[in-house]
C-alpha cells in the first residue's frame, strides 16, 4: 500500500514538473542545423548511417545517451544523432515563408539564408575580386563514406578504445 | 486509501520546487555521470554550457552564417598560399582527418570537415570556423608516420571545437553584426541592409584572418587545441605521442624568426610539456608495417 502511494506520487510529480516547466524542458522536437545530418544506427561515429537528413528538417526525440540522441523519423526509421548537428529552434527555409521574416528574430525560430548568407558571399566577393573560392569549392566536394573510413582503419590497424568510440 | 493521498496542492507545490532546481540538478547529475564514467568530461563541459543561459556572444551566429564565414576565411588563406594540387595526398589527409572529426565532440558542422594541403615550406597550419583546415608541406615533413600526421590534423580539429576562429572575432563587430542581421528586413542583392551586411562580414574575416595568420591565438588556446587533440587521437586508436614526435621534428625544422608556426605557436619544447603535465609518458610509437606504408607512399616524398 505504501508503495503504491510512492510510486503515484513519483507519477503525478514529474506530471505537475513537465506541465509547469513546458515546452522548453520537453524539447522533444528538435530541427537539424547543418547541411547534411546523418543518422546512424549506433551511437557512434562507426554506426553505419541509415538515414540523411536535410537542413531545417525536424526530428522527435526518443532518448539521449552521452552525446547522442536516438531519434524517430517519418515512416518510422529510428537511429541515432549526434546533438551538434541539433538546434532547439524552428528552422525556417526561406522558401514559401516570407511571413516568418518579420517574426524570426525570437529565440524559437532561426531563418535559413538570414545574415551572413550565400547572398551577402556574393557581393564580398565582387568587392575583393583578389579573393578565389575555386578551391574552397573543390575542397567541399573531398567526401568520405563511414565504410571508407572503417576499411582505411581497419587496413591500418587502427582500432577506436572500446567504449569510447562516440 | 483517499485519506492516505496528499492533497494535490502540496504535490504541486513540491514539484514546482524540484523543476526550479533543475539547473544545479544537471550540474550535479553531469558530476556524478563524470565520476561514474558515464559522461567524459568534454561531453560534461557541453552540457553544462548548454545549461546556462548564453550571453551575447560569437556563439549568436547560427551554424550556416558560421559555415559563409569559414569559406571566406580559407579563400582568403589561399590568397597567400596556393593549393597542393595532389588527388592522392590530399584525399589521404581527407579520409584521417573526417574520420577524425567524425570521433570528435563536434562532428555536426554545417557543411562538413574538409583538408587541403598547401604548397609552402612554411610549417604551418590553418582552421577556419566551419571546419576547413590547411596544412602546409612544410609542416608535412614534420610527420614522420600517419600517428604524427592525425596529431597535426586533430590539434586543428580542436581548433575548430574550441571556437578559436570564432572567439578572434571582436566584441564590437559581433554587436553590430547581431544588430544588423537582426534588423534585416527583405533584402535583395545590391540594396542597402547587403551592402551593410557584406561591411561587418568583411571586418569579421579580417578580424579572424589577422587573428589566425599573422598574430595567432593565446598560448593557453595553443595548449587546449593540444589536450583535445591528444583525447581525440586516444578515441580514433592513434597514439598520441604521435603528437609528441611532430613536435620534436618540428623543433628541427623551425627557423627562428619565421613568420609560421615560430611566430603564432608556443614552441614545440613547451606544447611537448604541456603535453607530458597531461600524464603523457613517452615511448616510441609503434605503427604496424602496413600503416607506414601507406603513410610513405602518400607522404614519403612531400
Ligand atoms: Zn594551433
Amino acid at each position: 500500500m505504501i508503495r503504491l502511494e510512492g510510486i503515484i506520487f513519483v507519477v503525478i510529480c514529474s506530471f505537475f514538473c513537465f506541465v509547469i516547466s513546458g515546452p522548453a524542458q520537453a524539447a522533444n522536437t528538435m530541427s537539424v542545423q547543418i547541411k547534411e545530418g546523418q543518422v546512424r544506427s549506433t551511437p557512434s561515429f562507426l554506426g553505419t548511417i541509415v538515414a540523411k537528413l536535410a537542413y531545417g528538417d525536424s526530428v522527435e526525440i526518443i532518448q539521449d545517451q552521452g552525446a547522442w540522441k536516438k531519434v524517430a523519423l517519418r515512416g518510422g526509421v529510428q537511429g541515432w544523432i549526434h546533438t551538434s548537428a541539433l538546434s532547439e529552434k524552428s528552422i525556417i527555409l526561406k522558401a514559401g515563408a516570407k511571413n516568418v521574416q518579420t517574426s524570426a528574430t525570437g529565440s524559437e525560430i532561426a531563418l535559413a539564408g538570414k545574415g551572413f548568407s550565400e547572398q551577402v558571399e556574393k557581393q564580398y566577393k565582387s568587392l575583393n575580386r583578389n579573393i578565389n573560392y575555386a578551391w574552397i569549392d573543390r575542397m567541399e566536394k573531398f567526401q568520405v563514406s563511414p565504410e571508407q573510413m572503417q576499411a582505411f582503419l581497419k587496413q591500418g590497424g587502427v582500432a577506436p578504445a572500446k567504449g569510447g568510440a562516440q | 486509501m483517499k485519506t492516505r493521498l496528499l492533497p494535490l496542492s502540496l504535490i504541486a507545490l513540491l514539484s514546482l520546487v524540484s523543476c526550479q532546481t533543475m539547473e544545479s540538478a544537471t550540474s550535479i547529475a553531469t558530476t556524478i555521470g563524470q565520476s561514474t564514467g558515464v559522461v567524459s568530461s568534454s561531453q560534461a563541459d557541453s552540457i553544462q554550457k548548454t545549461a546556462r543561459a548564453v550571453s551575447r556572444s560569437a556563439e549568436e551566429f547560427t551554424p550556416e552564417q558560421e559555415y559563409y564565414i569559414g569559406r571566406s576565411v580559407g579563400a582568403v588563406v589561399l590568397t597567400k598560399y596556393p593549393a597542393h594540387e595532389d588527388d592522392k595526398v590530399n584525399q589521404y589527409l581527407n579520409i584521417i582527418g573526417q574520420t577524425l572529426a567524425q570521433a570528435s565532440d563536434m562532428p555536426g558542422i554545417f557543411g562538413g570537415y574538409h583538408f587541403l594541403v598547401l604548397n609552402s615550406n612554411e610549417i604551418n597550419a590553418f582552421a577556419t570556423p566551419s571546419g576547413l583546415v590547411f596544412v602546409t608541406r612544410g609542416l608535412l615533413r614534420c610527420c614522420r608516420n600517419e600517428d604524427a600526421l592525425a596529431a597535426v590534423l586533430a590539434h586543428e580539429i580542436g581548433h575548430i571545437e574550441l571556437r578559436h576562429g570564432m572567439q578572434a572575432i571582436k566584441k564590437a563587430r559581433i554587436t553590430e553584426a547581431l544588430t544588423t542581421i537582426a534588423a534585416e528586413g527583405a533584402k535583395t542583392f545590391g540594396s542597402k541592409e547587403v551592402a551593410a551586411l557584406t561591411e561587418t562580414f568583411g571586418g569579421t574575416i579580417t578580424d579572424i584572418t589577422n587573428t589566425m595568420i599573422e598574430k595567432g591565438y593565446s598560448r593557453s588556446a595553443e595548449y587546449e587545441a593540444d589536450l583535445k587533440a591528444v583525447k581525440l587521437l586516444r578515441r580514433v586508436g592513434y597514439d598520441p605521442n604521435g603528437l609528441v614526435e611532430m613536435l620534436t621534428a618540428m623543433k628541427k625544422n623551425l627557423k627562428a624568426g619565421g613568420l609560421d608556426f615560430a611566430k603564432t605557436h608556443p614552441s614545440p619544447e613547451n606544447r611537448i610539456e604541456e603535453i607530458q603535465k597531461d600524464g603523457i609518458q613517452y615511448a616510441t610509437v609503434k605503427i604496424p608495417t602496413a600503416r607506414q606504408q601507406r603513410f610513405q607512399q602518400m607522404l614519403g616524398k612531400i
